[in-house]
């Protein structure tokens, strides 16, 4: 782990990490990287992974649909939103 | 140099579900914008997703219908990816452990070679919502009534040689999830997608090129067209001595060109992981049974019996088996009349598919019913009314529903098949005509049609065409 993982970090996270605490924030990511690399002593081979912790299976639902959405309460949170639309900064491909 | 083209398909197809994969939100098309999105989908905190029992269903039935592995445990996991069409800021995808792995779809390739194409895989995953960015200058708009779709994406192996090649495999994966009925088929919609990985590499070397990928081309057309356009790009990158980046292109039909999304560029790194919210799904061999013992006949059997056993011609049997209520609709028919199988494939291919095509409907707006049209067909048979004749029957059905028999009674259109009748109208008719019928003496045979027309006017065309041409010949010689 260097200072680019770091970056790449905060950059794939959305957060915005002050230059000067980088050093600080990657000896705390080490270390943490070190106590879960004490996991990988255990030997698994021939274990097949979890998805889950649960040992269950997942329960289907009946496909149907129950049409009670209220557009104005969903959206009376929205910071912007016009004609039904929510609106966001400008995303262009 | 030359280079051989590698190409590979994803394709997503939406499945005909009524409530959406994780949520109950309808998946109807075109509502107002953002009424078929609920907490659910707008990733309220504290919801969690529940998974449509349809969904799953759905998708053992392409893998049966392909012949692919169905995997008794499939894992949901989150790629995460951020964009504003999707609020949870991760797409819950398969991606270790698909519903659906391996199998291989056998095409009729544009050389009329057969070719194997292997499909890697299929799985489950979710729709985004939509980015509309026309009408806003410093803003997007965002309708997540599409967000929770469920989607099937089918993953070819890179098999595919040409676009030409990719084009049939896409239509016939097309024709599939349309035929059982998994999908709507309809790509102006957006309900079928595809997206297109393409490389190159120095002809019969082994080693794969470094690919693009062409993302949601939603004609076959298109398709068509990127990737020959793609293939032309990179053929003149590579000849330049350069390299081909791996990047997402878009292709942009109203300049027929692609080019690089540079926004999802950067971070292509989607950090799978099993999504907690989300169980395995289990599916035992039991459930695979009874789809399977439910499911139709495979569209490809029934093309191959249509051609080989009933002796039709490939493009009519393609036609009645683009859709199972039409194949059904034909094969019923035959067996309520007893009828000849191309007498009713050019019925219905001709006469029904064309007042369907002339008044602008579908199948569905088809409101005559099989018995009725086997009736009609049937009174051809035995002679009761010409073909000719059917036809005006026929659309009077299709205007007022009304039954054949009844049509027939009602506007008196029972052939003429009474001898002495036939035989009165023909001695006129030649009494009228005797200068025709002097060329006839001479050796004008010809001039035979001359008098049906003749009689076929006069009898508004009821009358036995076969006994006309037999009575006129006894009398003329």
């Amino acid at each position: 782990m260097n200072i680019d993982d770091v970056r790449l970090s905060a950059d794939l996270s959305k957060i915005t990490i002050d230059d000067k605490k980088i050093d600080s924030y990657l000896t705390d990511m080490q270390d943490i990287l070190k106590f879960i690399e004490q996991m990988n002593a255990i030997d698994t081979d021939n274990i097949t992974p979890m998805a889950h912790p649960f040992d269950l299976s997942q329960r289907l639902r009946e496909d149907k649909a129950v049409a009670q959405i209220d557009r104005q309460i969903l959206q009376s949170n929205a910071k912007n939103i016009e004609n039904g639309l929510f609106l966001v900064p400008k995303v262009i491909e | 140099m030359k280079y051989d083209v590698v190409i590979g398909l994803e394709i997503h197809a939406q499945l005909n579900t009524e409530s959406k994969i994780f949520s109950l939100s309808p998946t109807r098309f075109g509502a107002d914008v953002n009424t078929q999105a609920n907490e659910v989908d707008l990733a309220m905190p504290g919801v969690l997703p529940v998974l449509n029992e349809q969904a799953v269903i759905k998708a053992i039935k392409f893998g049966i219908a392909t012949d692919c592995k169905i995997n008794n445990r499939s894992i949901f996991e989150r790629k995460n990816y951020f964009y504003p069409d999707l609020p949870k800021a991760y797409q819950i995808s398969q991606f270790e452990y698909p519903i659906v792995g391996a199998g291989i779809l056998e095409i009729t390739n544009e050389k009329n070679e057969l070719k194997n194409i292997g499909i890697t895989r299929a799985h489950l995953e979710e729709d985004a919502g939509k980015s509309l960015h026309e009408n806003f200058t410093k803003h997007s708009g965002i309708d997540l009534n599409r967000a929770g779709t469920p989607l099937l994406e089918i993953v070819s192996d890179p098999d595919l040689s040409s676009a030409k090649e990719a084009v049939i495999y896409a239509k016939k994966i097309h024709a599939l999830v349309v035929y059982i009925e998994i999908c709507d088929g309809n790509m102006q919609e957006g309900s079928f997608r595809c997206d297109a990985n393409v490389s190159l590499k120095p002809r019969g070397t082994k080693e794969l090129g470094i690919r693009s990928e062409i993302k949601n081309i939603n004609s076959f057309k298109f398709l068509e067209k990127a990737i020959n356009y793609e293939i032309n790009r990179q053929e003149n990158i590579l000849d330049d001595g350069g390299r081909v980046v791996q990047e997402t292109r878009l292709y942009d039909a109203d300049k027929n060109e692609t080019r690089s999304m540079r926004s999802k560029e950067e971070s292509n790194d989607y950090r799978y992981f099993p999504d907690p919210d989300l169980l395995p799904v289990i599916i035992d061999n039991k459930l695979i049974q009874n789809i399977k013992d439910k499911m139709p006949e495979s569209p490809y059997n029934r093309l191959k019996r249509f051609i080989d056993d009933l002796d039709l011609k490939e493009e009519d049997a393609n036609l009645l088996c683009s859709d199972i209520k039409i194949a059904d609709y034909f094969e019923n028919i035959i067996k309520i009349g007893n009828l000849k199988p191309k007498l009713v494939a050019n019925w219905i291919i001709v006469e029904l598919m064309g007042i369907i095509n002339k008044n602008n409907k579908k199948w569905q707006d088809n409101k005559i019913n099989e018995q009725d049209f086997a009736t009609l067909l049937q009174r051809i048979t035995d002679n009761t009314i010409s073909g000719k004749i059917a036809k005006q029957v026929f659309a009077v059905m299709w205007d007022k529903g009304d039954k054949p028999d009844n049509i027939i009674k009602k506007e008196g259109l029972q052939q003429l098949d009474n001898d002495d009748e036939i035989k009165s109208i023909i001695t006129d008719i030649i009494n009228k005509n005797p200068a025709q019928v002097q060329q006839y003496k001479d050796g004008k045979h010809k001039i035979i049609g001359f008098f049906v027309g003749q009689i076929m006017q006069q009898t508004k065309g009821k009358a036995n065409p076969a006994k006309v041409q037999e009575i006129l010949k006894q009398q003329l010689s």
